[in-house]
């Protein structure tokens, strides 16, 4: 469990998290990147690039 | 083997081909491209260190120039950064395709809005704007009149990124309400899916509906053709029908010949190259991730059996 950067709520990860991945705050909407899993730490996700895709 | 992963996020894709490299017991090493420098002669070690690495990159830049990086190391990486700087541009994309004899949509490029509205009237109303570098559907603009065309040239030319200033200009395809997206490793199918939508872009980014799809003959070939044209590699590969949708979606009744662009069943009319598989994965029985590093273990054997 660790708590979202934006709103300050709980947010609890799930047994199969990495890092790198996004979550969403269930609180407040914003899109959290995993930076640490052990402990877990939460960043505000980047913002959506140009350039992104496949 | 030990396989590097270049990323900057981990999608549900990237998740999976992690599941898949791990359960087979290869030794996984994420890279995390925001956190490393890359120099001229020598890179990071968790790079070096690997056996191959997968471009899964999620930022065109980042991954045209990692995978450069990588060659310059050495370091066998999928895909090679010529198939990458290929499929990143829709214009190198396009003349790739149209030069290996890929019936592909007719397409101007134009530097000036005033040219680019030449080539607008030309193909006629509706045709299709697209930016040269980008993805998901974003930015494409399906052009329905002389006004509307001038008013996104305009938007363009002064919004955006110098990219914007290259107008790529694209027939408008009447296709099915679907497209139809291959998954491929050197020109060989893993699966295929069509991508439904009301919407003129089927993008699955789009929301669009998926649904497997079994290839014909042609559309098998036109893959493998498409494929070799940029490069080969872990490709999605994007066809439409044309003419006759039913008979060109009827596996049993192939019509037209691959080789011939204007009497084929099919437009390809892109090729991307850190393709995305998580919706494709969901709609077909194949277990795509598996497929995936499948090859990835046979292109890393190949190598190390050249270099022994």
């Amino acid at each position: 469990m660790t708590e979202c950067v934006e709103c300050g709520a709980d947010v609890a990860l799930h047994d199969s998290a990495e890092v790198g991945e996004i979550v969403d705050c269930t609180t407040c909407g914003a899109e959290l990147e995993i930076v640490e899993r052990a402990p877990p730490v939460l960043d505000r996700a980047p913002e959506l690039e140009e350039d992104w895709g496949e | 083997m030990r396989v590097g992963l270049l990323y900057s996020r981990i999608r549900k894709d990237e998740k999976l081909l992690l599941g898949e490299l791990r359960e087979r017991g290869h030794e996984v090493t994420k890279i995390d491209v925001r956190d490393h420098q890359f120099g001229l002669e020598e890179g990071p070690d968790e790079l070096t260190e690997c056996d191959v690495v997968v471009d899964r990159c999620l930022a065109t830049s980042r991954s045209l120039y990692a995978t450069k990086f990588c060659e310059a190391y050495g370091v066998p990486v999928v895909n090679d950064p010529a198939t990458a700087e290929t499929c990143a541009d829709k214009v190198k994309n396009s003349l790739a395709l149209s030069s290996a004899g890929v019936p592909t949509p007719n397409t101007d490029v134009a530097f000036t809005k005033e040219s680019a509205i030449e080539s607008i009237e030309a193909f006629g109303y509706p045709c299709v704007l697209k930016p040269v570098v980008g993805s998901w559907g974003r930015l494409m603009a399906k052009v329905d009149s002389r006004s509307a065309a001038e008013a996104i040239l305009e938007h363009k030319a002064t919004l955006g990124h110098y990219e914007h200033k290259v107008f790529y200009v694209q027939e408008f395809v009447e296709k099915p309400g679907r497209d139809i997206r291959v998954l491929a490793t050197d020109g060989e199918p893993v699966a295929a899916m069509v991508r439904s939508s009301d919407h003129w872009l089927t993008n699955a980014a789009k929301g669009a509906e998926t649904e497997a799809f079994e290839l014909d003959a042609e559309a098998e070939e036109l893959v493998a053709a498409a494929s070799d044209a940029v490069g080969g590699g872990l490709l999605g590969v994007d066809l439409m029908e044309v003419g006759d949708s039913e008979a060109a979606s009827a596996p049993e009744e192939p019509s037209g010949d691959a080789a011939e662009p204007r009497d084929a069943s099919y437009t390809v009319h892109e090729v991307n190259h850190t393709v995305e598989f998580k919706a494709l994965n969901d709609a077909v029985d194949v277990d795509v991730p598996g497929a995936v590093v499948d090859w990835l273990e046979a292109k890393a054997g190949a190598k190390q059996e050249v270099v022994a």
